[in-house]
Order: structure tokens, then sequence, then C-alpha cells
């Protein structure tokens, strides 16, 4: 029998190589489980066309989040982008919302920038161009629509449109704690307010009348006996810790956790997920898997660690795994470490560092040591985690609860003046101290250096206003 | 105005009547029925709730800023967000409540068309302004209604409002126009 020669195992072996590559490559491009498959996952990120944004680089390998359909243009990538934030932008009262621009008057203004689409302003994976917020236009886009802003407006004359947000008076989609009789509402506050305290939660007054809360599992009625199986009840610790939360004292049991029932068959969960919480705390999951703690959770990957962060994070935290336990700890759901130590045990930048010396940590402590009343401290979750007026349809009460998307309200930050800063502080405090950069970094030690001029100017002319009115009088 | 082109009736929002299927109705024609839902339902809104409840009764107030302030929304922002509604649906028309005089001065005449349709409903009350115009790469058929003062609050509010360009409207008088576009086929 022949040898083989050379060159023909050369052809084979280069056969079977481009085909295990070819499959490789082709794998991690069209199975969706790549994004979570360790061996897989190399595969799918050399498809990625560049560095993906802060925003969304924990979950780029799950192509499919974004890009929905392979052919639906920039259309399905507009659904994409609604499906996460459009609940956000109608809760911001969007000032330029699509239906602004569909209506056939403002088609010259499409010509110019095509507002009907989130992409025009962000467009993703592409880091050379890529600013504060995931904007990738150019700082003074607001020329294209607003270039003769002083005709109508001539206090404005001669400002350059590159300062229409930078200098912390407009953005482009949420002004809730901006907009000029708001501020003319909110003039000369002091930096102080008389009354400092934020809104007290309240979801055991309305929880039985919640839409959506299991009253019928779990009446509000105090536990003091654990109904866990014999077998697992080794821990007089997690017993005892379990029974001084608002859980024990409202009806929530073991079973309330650790029981599911699938088909009629009841099954013994030891570590529920944040599917479990969701039985009764919806709007706070929903939250969490909005924000960067959950949203690798929500796009079905594997949970995010501090490992993953590209913001700076303690060494020995790297591994940890976020789910609603990381921050609140299986059965004793302290929420006051949840507010700060969870938060510091992870984040590593100089914000949190500064936070130690802050005035906000002073407070505080004065709080956990009960020399304030409950809400006058200022915790890490008190402006990341906060807490948000909430109705439900068909619901007359109100619920005060925490927001869990930490990133809601930092998009952009002055989302935080009206629900945080106003609880203790003047609209004008308020707006300066988010403006400066370097108070923000030092967790606001100090003073702002500088004002947003906003103020003053709606100051001037509510005074040419006035005078005007006087004048028309007879 | 010479009926040229139809649309089905489909296409029109409120025509439900006992008409065949595949009827057909002008663009004037839909323009006018889609206008007398609008104007009633806005008259209602201004008279039976905000001028009622606001000047009348004075137990709440309308405010532009109506969810900070618990207020009523404006009638204009009633009509607006109506329309942003429609807008949202991608139904075949659109629509927007203009001015010469608007307190918003997004809704100040834009094109050519709509600031003659507005000279002109200012000038002959009750008759409305029919157009064709090309914006975009689409041409439509405008229709511009006049937009009347029915109520006290009309004029109280907008006489006295800080952005307003006039000052001295009656009951009655003209402040603006309904512009409807339907797109020509």
């Amino acid at each position: 029998m022949a040898k083989p020669d050379g060159r023909r195992i050369f052809w084979i072996g280069w056969v079977i190589m481009t085909i295990g590559i070819g499959g490789y490559l082709a794998a991690g491009l069209f199975m969706k489980s790549a994004a979570s498959n360790p061996l897989l996952s190399p595969a799918r990120s050399m498809f990625l066309p560049g560095k993906t944004s802060h925003g969304h680089y924990q979950i780029e390998l799950a192509c499919e989040s974004c890009h929905e359909s392979p052919f639906g243009g920039r259309e399905a990538l507009q659904e994409a982008c609604e499906r996460c934030h459009g609940q956000e932008l109608k809760n911001a009262v969007d000032k330029h919302p699509r239906s602004k621009f569909t209506d056939p008057r403002n088609a010259d203004l499409l010509e110019k920038l095509d507002a009907l689409l989130c992409v025009t302003c962000h467009v993703e994976h592409r880091p050379e161009i890529t600013g504060t917020l995931g904007v990738t236009l150019a700082g003074d886009f607001c020329f294209h629509c607003h270039q003769d802003i002083a005709k109508d407006r001539p206090s404005h004359e001669g400002m350059a449109f590159n300062t229409c947000n930078a200098a912390g008076c407009h953005k482009f989609h949420d002004n809730r704690a901006l907009y000029e009789d708001f501020l003319a509402k909110h003039l000369d506050e002091p930096a102080l307010l008389a009354r400092r305290r934020l809104p007290a939660r309240n979801f055991r007054e309305v929880a039985a009348a919640f839409p959506g809360y299991p009253a019928d599992r779990f009446p509000l009625k105090a536990q003091t006996a654990p109904d866990a199986p014999a077998e697992l009840m080794t821990s007089k610790e997690t017993v005892g810790d379990w029974l001084a939360t608002a859980h024990a004292r409202s009806g929530v049991n073991c079973s309330g956790c650790h029981q599911v029932e699938n088909e009629g068959a009841k099954a013994w969960v030891r570590r529920p997920d944040h599917k479990a919480c969701a039985a009764c705390h919806g709007p706070e999951a929903k939250g969490f898997l909005a924000g960067k703690h959950g949203m690798r959770l929500a796009e079905g990957l594997p949970p995010m660690t501090p490992g993953r962060a590209r913001r700076p994070m303690h060494a020995k935290a790297r591994d940890a795994q976020l789910s609603c336990t990381s921050c609140h700890s299986a059965h004793r759901f302290d929420t006051k470490k949840a507010a700060v130590e969870a938060c510091t045990g992870c984040h590593r930048d100089g914000h949190t560092a500064a936070y130690e010396r802050s005035p906000h940590h002073a407070l505080w402590k004065k709080e956990l040591a009960g020399e304030l009343p409950p809400g006058s401290g200022v915790s890490c979750a008190s402006c990341h985690l906060p807490r948000d007026e909430y109705r439900a349809p068909d619901l007359d009460a109100k619920r005060v609860l925490v927001q869990h998307n930490q990133s809601d309200n930092l998009r952009p930050s002055e989302k935080m003046i009206r629900p945080v800063c106003m609880s203790c502080h003047g609209l004008g405090f308020s707006t300066d101290a988010l403006a400066d950069a370097k108070l923000v970094q030092d967790n606001f030690l100090g003073q702002p250096r500088a004002r947003v001029k906003s103020l003053e100017m709606v100051a001037r002319r509510a005074k040419v206003v006035e005078a005007k009115r006087q004048a028309r009088k007879p | 105005m010479k009926v040229s082109r139809v649309m089905t009736v489909a296409l029109a929002a409120g025509f439900t009547a006992a008409a065949p299927a595949q009827a057909q109705v002008s663009y004037k024609d839909m323009a006018d029925a889609l206008h007398a839902v609008m104007e009633s339902d806005r008259t209602v809104y201004t008279r039976m709730v905000v001028n009622r409840l606001q000047n009348e009764e004075k137990v709440i107030k309308a405010s532009e800023h109506f969810k900070d302030d618990k207020a009523l929304p404006l009638p204009a922002q009633m009509f607006r967000f109506g329309s942003e509604m429609v807008a949202e649906k991608k139904k075949s028309f659109s629509y927007s409540l203009q001015s010469l005089w608007p307190v918003n001065r997004q809704n100040a005449p834009k094109t050519a068309l709509e600031k003659k349709g507005l000279e002109a409903v200012a000038k002959e009350g009750g008759k409305p302004f029919y157009g064709e115009e090309t914006l975009g790469k689409t041409k439509y058929f405008t229709a511009i209604y006049a937009d009347k003062a029915v109520a006290p609050a009309c004029v109280t509010c907008h006489n006295d409002h800080k952005d307003s360009p006039r000052k001295d409207f009656k009951i009655g008088q003209t402040m603006g126009g309904v512009v409807i576009r339907i797109p020509m086929k």
C-alpha cells in the first residue's frame, strides 16, 4: 500500500481545519445559546463590529436582544430600543417623541436629523464617536432645528449650540426638572430646605390591595413558626434572621419563597432566584432587571459579576453573582445593609470611596444611631435606588417603592433633582451641585463652584413679563 | 373642490355606517368628517370640563403642567395628546392645532399652505380652506378649519399667557386653525 503523500495530508488537514473553524464561528454566530456558553462565546465576540457602549456592553453577546430580526432594518432595531427604553421615555415626558416627527409638517426637520430613530443619535459599536449617555452626534446638534432660537428668546443670542445641554439648562428627552415654569416656581430656595426627609416606604399598608400581590397565599398575619421541611431546619441563625424581617411579620413563611408549584406538584427550591421575589415585589424585580445589576439576567445570560464591570470594583468581589440576595442577603433582608454596605462591598470608584467623608454619610450614621428620624440619612440607595411614587392602574392608594434600576436616574443625572435632591435641597443648589463634576466625584463634600445660569435667566424674564403685564393694565 | 382621488372607508377613522365595505369617500369629505368629531370633542371638553370647573365653579385649575400642578390638561393639550395617540397608531392622516398667534411657537404655521390657510380662515370665519402640498416626498390633501374661542377660558388664558403674542382675543373670534392632512395616493 502506497504511503499518502505530504501534500495530500496537508490538504485533508486544511479542509478539516477550515470546516472546524467555520463550524465554530457559525455556531457562535447563529446559536443563540452561544452568548452564555463559555466555549462558544469567544466565537460570537469575534463578530462584534466595535467596542460596545457603557450602556450595552454587559449584553453585547446577546446580539438578538437588539438585532431581533436580521433583515428587519432600522425599524426592527427601533423596536428593540423601545422595548427596553420606551416606557422610560414616556415617564420622562420626552420632549422629542416620535409622534412629533411623524407629523408631515416636520418633514423638513427630519431631512436634517432623522429623530424618528434612536440610532440617529445613539449609534452602537462606535467608541470613537460615542460621548456621554451614548450620544454619537456632535454636541451642537440642537442647531439643526433651533438655530433661530434667539428670535424667540433674545437672552440666548450668541450662545454656542454645544452649551444647550452641556451648561445644564436643557436635555433632549427629559426636562422635568429644567423647564421654565418649574424653575420659576422654585427660585430663591435655600440650599437646605427646612424639612429634609425621604418619603417612607409603605408596601405593608397597601400590599393587600396591590394588583398582583398574592394576598390569598400570604395573608398579612405575623408568622412565628417556620414551615420548611424538618430536615432543612439546621440553622437557628437562619430562623432568627427570618423572624426579624418584615416577611415574618407580614405572613411570608419559608414556603413563600422556597416552595414552587409545577402542574400541581410542589417542589422545594433551595436557592430561589429573582423570580421568587417578583411574585410579591414585581415592580422592584422589573427595575432590577432593567438596570446594570440585572440586565444580563433579563437577556437570559449568566448573572452580572463585578469582574465583568468596566467601572472599578474590589478584587475580592469579582466573582460575586448579582441577584436580589447578593445585596439583600437571604433571610435577613436588611435594607440598611443593602443601602450602603452592599454597594461599597463591590464598587471601588472615587465617588464611592469619598462617601464616608461626606455630609450625607454623617446623616446616615445619625439615622442608624436613632439620632435622626427615618428618611433623614443619605445612603447610596437614597440617591441611586430612589423611592418613587408608584401608582398602579385600578389602585387608589399610592405606593412608595424603591426604584431598583439604579441607572434610571443617571440618564441624565438631572433626573435625580426632583425625586432625590429636592427632598432636602433647594432647586438652585441641587442643579448647581449636579453640574459640578468635581463635587460629584467628591461625593458632595463642599459647595458647588459655579452656578447654572438658567434660574437667573428665568428670574430676569419673569421680571420683564411682569413689567409688561403691569403696563397693559388700564 | 374637485374630488379626483379617493380612499377607502377603512382608512378613515370613524366611518362605520351601513356603507358597503369598499365604499369610497373623497379626501374633503373625510377631512370634514374628522374635523366634525374633533371640533365637537374639543368644544365639549373646553366648555363642559375646563370652563365649567375652572372659570365657573372654580374647583380646579387647568394648567400646562397639569401633572405637577395636579390640574386639568389645557384644551390645546387634550387635542395634541389625541393627535399624538393617532400618530402612534400609524393611521393615514395627521392633524394639529396651529395659530398665527401661538403660545407655543412650535404651533406657528410652517408650510406656505398652512400660513395661507390660517390667514384665510381667520378672515373668512366659518369657511374651511382646502389645498394640496408636497412635504418630504409625499403629496398631501390639507384642510384647515377655523378654531374659535368657544368659552371665556380660551380668551382669559391666551390673553394672560406670558408667551402669547396676542392679548386681545374675544369670545367667538378665530384664534387659530385645525390642520388635517391626508396623504394622496
